[in-house]
Order: C-alpha cells, then structure tokens, then sequence
C-alpha cells in the first residue's frame, strides 16, 4: 500500500503542517513530519489548501435499484469523492424500496464494490414507503449494511401513531428517524414555496407551515419516547426557531440544510425552468438567512446534499410535469463555503463539524468524523479556498445533468480527497486506479 | 414584440396598440368581406392540451379572418399521462414550419416554457395556461370595456372593476389584474378569503369580501367561473353558501350604477355565481365579449406575424 505525505497543507485553524499517511491511516500531523519510515511514500503538494476530514452526506439518493438511468452506486460514488465525500448515505425511495435487509446488503455491497467512498443505506421506515406499517427495522440493523438511520424520504411519516412506534422501536439498537417533514394534506399538488411568487405564478403552494407543524409535532413525540429524531432538509425560518426551541428543552434532535437552501430562492421559478423544482421548495431570502444563522449557531447541525439526479426528460418538459430535485454532491462544499465561510458566519473547524463530524456522529459512521486525529482512517478531503470554478452541467460525474448551479462560479473547489488514505480525487480529477479496491 | 404570454409583459402602448388595431380587426369584421390576406401563407398550429371549445373556435376563426392556414392539434391530457411531451410536440410542429403556436395548457408557465425553449422558433400566444394567465382573454375584457364605459378609444382611467370569485385558480383575474391596472382602471378582487392567493395585498388592486359593499362602486362587474371541485376542497361550505354571499341576482343588480355592465369569461354556471337573469340582461355583455374575442386575436395575431401597423396605424391590406 502507498504512503502519502501531504505537504504544505493548513487545519482548519490555519495551522501549517505536513500530514502522513500510513497504511491507510493517518499516521502524522506536524510542522514538518518526523521519521519517514516507509519505503513507499508519494509525496503530494498541497501548497495552501485546507486539510479537512473526509465529508459524510445524510442525504443521498444513488437511485439504485430501480432507476440506473439517472445514477447508480457507482455513478454517485465517483460524484460523492469529486465533492469531497468518503460517506454517503443512499436514501430508501428506490424500486424496489430499501425497506428488507435484503436490499439494504445490496446498496451496501455496490458501494464496498466501487470503493470510492462508504455507501451507508438508510432503511425505510414503513413498508414500501408507504406510511402505514413499520418496515422490518431490526432486520435491517442487524444485517451487513449496520443500518443505523432510518427515512420515508420523498414521503413525510404522516401517521403519528406510526412515527411514535418507529421512534421508540428504534431506541433497541440507537436508530434515528430522519423525518421528511411534509404534511401531505396541506401540499396536495404542491410546486414552489407558498408566497407572493407562487400567487404571481399560478403555481401550487406549498406552505413552510406544512413542514414546521410537522418538525413541532415530532420533537414532542421525539421528547415523549426519549428517542432521536432527525430532520431532513429544513428550510424555513420558522422551521429553525422550532428545532431551537426543542434543543433547549433538551430534546434530541438534529437537523440538516441542503446547500441549495442556503444559497437559492424561490423567485427563480419565475422562469418556470424545473431545474429549480425541489421538494421540499426553495423558499425566501429571509429562510435563506435564518437557515445560515441556525447552521452558524449549531441548531442545524449539518449539511446534507439531498442530491437528487433526474434524466434530461424529467426537466426538459413544463415545471408540473417535472420531477423534484436538483444535483449536490459535486458543488456543496463550494457552496458552503461562498454561504457561510466566505460570509464570515462559520470557520472552517465549523464547516469540518457541519459536513464531517457531525453527520457521522448521528449516523452512527463510526470509522468516519474522527476529526484529523492520529491513528484514525485516513478520510481526508483537502479543499483549494481560492481555486474558483464554474459549473459545467457536462462535466459533472453524476448520471444525470440536473444541476441549477450551470454557469455558475464558485470561490473553492474540492482538489483531493482520501478514502481510506488512498486518493479517490487528485488535482480536482477522478483518480482511475482508487476504483474497485 | 414576439411572444404573448402575459399581460405583464405588455407595455402601455402595446397595450394600447392592440385595442386600437382591434378596432380596426371589428371595422372590418363588420363590413361585407369579412376577410383580409395579410397572412396569407401563414401556418398558424392551435396547440391545445386541454378542452377549450371556445377559445380554440375564436383563434381559429380570428387566423382564418387573416387569411391563415390554421392546424388543430388537440392533445388533450397531460404530457405526464399521455406519454408525448411539450417538448416532442413542438419539435414536431416546427418541423412541419409552424410559424405561430397559440398554446392551451393545464400546466402554468408552459407557454413561457415553450417560449423560451429552442423546441420552436416560432411566435407563442398564450391562451391560457393552468391557473397562470389567459392574456388575449384580458386583453378582450378591456377591449369590451372601453366600446361601453369610454366610446372605444383611450385608456381605462377612472373606472372601477370588480372582479368576483375564484380569484385564487383563475388565470383570467391574473391577466385581467396587470392589464385593466396597466390601463389605468381601479381593480377590486371580491371573493371568500379562502379563494384569495397569498400576498395579494402587494398587487396593484382593492380587496374585499363583501360584495355588497362594493356593488354601489363599480363600473363593471366580472363574475369568475365557480368550479364545481372546489367544493370538495373546502374553499367555500356549499354552493348555496357561495351563491348567497357571492353570486351576481337581481338584487345585487339593483344596488350597482344604472350604467355598470356585467362580464363574465365563461363558460358560466348559471345558478351558481350568476343567475339567468342577471347574465341575460340588457346590462350584460357576455356575448359581445365572446364577439370582441375574434377581434382581439385578429390584432394579436396581425401584430406579432404582420409586424407593426405603418406610420398613420393603419393595417395593410
């Protein structure tokens, strides 16, 4: 196996260092590295760049089984590592839905087969998403895949009868239920955030409401059964002043934003492109401030990329015909970093907590946010803060194009990153070679 | 001006453009040849992906006026359900040359969406989409407007016009709202609260929910189409309810100005939000509106395929 010595890198508190790695751990972190007591050693320059430890996404959808036309295992993995990550988590709304030991042993063992970063399921909570009966959750702990997080994402758990028992039954082996929060009745046919955009438009609203009466009601039940309750994808400042509410009862709840709910709004609609269809939608700018303001302030505890690929035909086409869901993977950390580092409202020690630490402390990942500490596996993700980059929809590594970001320009960009202290992701490219280890 | 796809979109003057070219378009619908060749030549596609008998005929008949060959494409359905997409279906009518699309879809913004793709290349008129805009329906509506209240010419200022019912669904109020204000008109939207979009307290209009009080104000009163599915979506308890407290009678005729007229965009429900007295009076001119419908189109049709009337406004013949 080969040793890298990464030299000329910063922590995140902008300490200068060289870091080893060794047997795929991370062996040294020093000014300059002592002994180098190995005899195959690659020496890489990372002359500026920030070390951070390797990104965990609680918000993924790889799309397989079912429908490997938009993605797969492979095709997010390779998305996954040019971002950054070394963890993602598939979400369970694939046909057939990861609701059996046996699919989730299945997304898990594609993901150990590509080898560019660790593919975690997330098991449904009800069968077939369906909202009525608790899928098998022990099964699915217990199997290969250790499932940990389990969510209906796409469908809010309505039912509260059925959230209160996933809640507690996922108590036996530390489960969380990652909520969808989304009262179905009130976003019937629901299109863009509910406001004066969507009025001007004719589009179906969908109110912050439907998701803050829900986020309310589950951190009761959650306070009720003392068990975890994690909140997919908040976007509405109402929405946040209610987790932090429920933090300060000391409830144990953790919540995620998406990095397009921390940068877009939902007047981008008025150009009826779906690429800007979302669910849940985007929403105003004064969501978009109190979304950074609850990130900064550690009541939302991460981000999560809800990265969500659609082929062409599924955009290409009226916004109500469109599919919800836009790309993420790719253009987080740049995002996070023109949202909340380059605006002063988060360091890059938060950003390593919001996008490394944090997310695997609540899925449980227990090899991953180990923070940059020796003899952890080397998960390392080294960012250039000033390689500015524009987006281009053709050159992305997804499936799928759907990304709104194309065009754009951003300040950073991700230049490496380490699974297992070996380089998925070199000078901003795929490494062929770490594939299938 | 390319495209019509929402009255917002239209400038004072284009506004008025289009009702004086529509003056021109009843002349001539008045006289003994009712026809002009101005596009002749012309392929003109009525794309309509949703039912609309009435408005399709008028497009159709305002084309033919102006010597167009009009194509009939009714893809009724959505695109979803249906299996051919917006997109297929106007790559498929460019490539037969189409040089206007005037589109019906049940899906807002598919006009713009069509508009600003580079599926054609063609002119796009919006006839209605979803629960969006219906601008040549405006545009009519301000037209039958001024032929009453201000003897055919100029703009729409001083008058007040009420527009009742299902403001919240109806791509009619939207078009109507940018249009009579554009024109200068007093707009007030009457209707349940529930039937009142979000933030419509930012639009350049008066609101209320009590028809009563507004009746004795208004110049002209526009009754929207109450659909029957609304009922189940409990914007309003019962049709009676609705009727009572929002339905045009002979009552409420009584308490509005001698010389106020009554519009309706139909098709109406007679019963529901006006009675068949009311829509049958002297006072209303829902037919004319249907009339004034062709004229309108002729304009919008000639203005955006024929380009611009010569220096003295006058159409070419």
């Amino acid at each position: 196996m080969t040793d890298y010595l990464l030299d000329g890198g910063v922590l995140p508190d902008g300490k200068a260092v060289q870091v080893l790695i060794k047997d795929g751990l991370i062996s040294q972190i020093e000014s300059v590295v002592s002994t180098l007591a190995t005899t195959n050693l690659q020496k890489i320059s990372i002359n500026g760049c920030i070390v951070l430890p390797g990104f965990v996404d609680l918000h993924t959808h790889l799309r397989e089984p079912g429908r490997e036309d938009s993605e797969t295992v492979e095709s997010g993995s390779r998305a996954a590592a040019k971002g950054g990550f070394t963890a993602v988590s598939a979400m369970a709304n694939t046909f057939p839905v990861a609701d059996t030991a046996g699919v989730v042993e299945q997304v898990y063992a594609l993901g150990q087969a590509t080898g560019l970063c660790d593919v975690f399921p997330i098991g449904a909570v009800t069968q077939g998403i369906g909202g009525t009966a608790l899928a098998e959750l022990g099964a699915m702990a217990d199997s290969k895949a250790r499932v940990r997080i389990f969510s209906d994402d796409g469908n809010c758990v309505f039912d509260p009868m059925v959230m209160r028992r996933a809640l507690e039954y996922v108590k036996k082996f530390n489960g969380v239920i990652a909520q969808h929060a989304q009262d179905p009745h009130l976003t019937k046919d629901a299109q863009m955030n509910e406001g004066l955009i969507s009025s001007k438009l004719g589009l179906k609203g969908w109110p912050s409401v439907a998701e803050e009466s829900i986020i309310a009601r589950d951190v009761l039940l959650a306070d009720h059964v003392q068990s975890r309750l994690h909140v997919c994808h908040v976007t509405s400042s109402g929405g946040v002043d209610i987790i932090r509410w429920a933090k300060a009862r000391g409830i144990q709840v953790s919540a995620e934003v998406t990095p397009h709910h921390l940068l877009l709004t939902d007047d981008l609609a008025e150009s009826y492109d779906p690429i800007y269809k979302v669910n849940p939608p985007l929403r105003t700018q004064r969501d978009v401030m109190a979304l950074r303001e609850g990130l900064a302030d550690g009541t939302i505890d991460i981000v999560a990329t809800d990265h969500a690929p659609h082929p062409a035909e599924n955009k290409e086409c009226e916004w109500q015909a469109a599919s919800f869901g836009m790309l993420g993977l790719e253009t987080a950390l740049s995002i996070v970093q023109a949202t909340m580092i380059d605006t002063s409202m988060m360091s890059w020690s938060d950003l390593a907590v919001r996008m490394s630490t944090a997310p695997a402390r609540i899925g449980g990942y227990a090899d991953h946010g180990q923070g940059l500490k020796i003899g952890s596996t080397a998960h390392l993700t080294i960012v250039n803060p000033t390689r500015a980059w524009k987006v281009d929809r053709d050159l992305v590594s997804s499936r799928s194009r759907n990304t709104p970001y194309h065009g754009m320009e951003f300040p950073g960009s991700v230049v490496a990153t380490f699974y297992r202290g070996i380089p998925t992701v070199l000078d901003a490219k795929l490494v062929s070679a770490a594939h299938g280890n | 001006m390319r495209h019509l796809l929402s009255t917002s979109d239209l400038t004072y003057t284009q506004a008025i453009r289009i009702l004086d070219t529509a003056q021109e378009m009843a002349r001539i619908s008045e006289g003994p040849v009712k026809k002009l060749p101005t596009l002749r030549g012309r392929t003109i596609v009525n794309l309509f992906f949703e039912d609309s008998t009435r408005t399709r005929i008028s497009f159709e008949a305002a084309a033919k006026r102006l010597s167009a060959d009009v194509i009939n494409f009714s893809a009724k359905g959505s695109s979803a359900s249906k299996g051919e997409s917006l997109k297929d279906t106007a790559q498929t009518l460019q490539a037969m040359g189409a040089d206007a699309v005037i589109l019906r879809h049940s899906a807002s913004g598919a006009a713009q969406r069509l508009a600003n793709s580079h599926w054609t290349s063609g002119s796009v008129i919006n006839a209605g989409d979803g629960t969006h805009e219906h601008p040549t329906q405006a545009l009519l509506d301000a037209f039958t407007i001024r032929q009453h209240l201000r003897v055919g010419t100029g703009d729409l200022r001083g008058l007040t016009i009420a527009i009742v019912g299902d403001i919240l669904h109806s791509r009619v109020a939207r078009s109507d709202v940018h249009l009579l204000s554009l024109l200068g008109a007093q707009v007030i939207l009457v209707a349940p609260p529930t039937l009142l979009p979000i933030g419509t307290s930012t639009w350049p209009v008066q609101m209320s929910y009590d028809f009563d009080s507004v009746l004795p104000l208004v110049d002209a009163v526009m009754m929207l189409r109450v659909q029957q599915e609304r009922m189940s979506d409990f914007f309003f308890p019962t049709a009676r309810e609705y009727s009572h407290y929002y339905g045009l009678n002979a009552d409420r005729l009584k308490k509005m100005k001698p010389t106020a007229i009554i519009m309706h965009p139909g098709p109406m429900n007679r019963g529901l939000e006006i009675t068949a007295e009311c829509a049958d009076s002297a006072r209303s001119v829902i037919l004319e509106q249907v009339t004034n419908g062709v004229s309108v189109r002729m304009a919008v049709l000639y203005l955006l395929l024929a380009g611009a009337p010569n220096e003295d406004g006058e159409i070419t013949k």
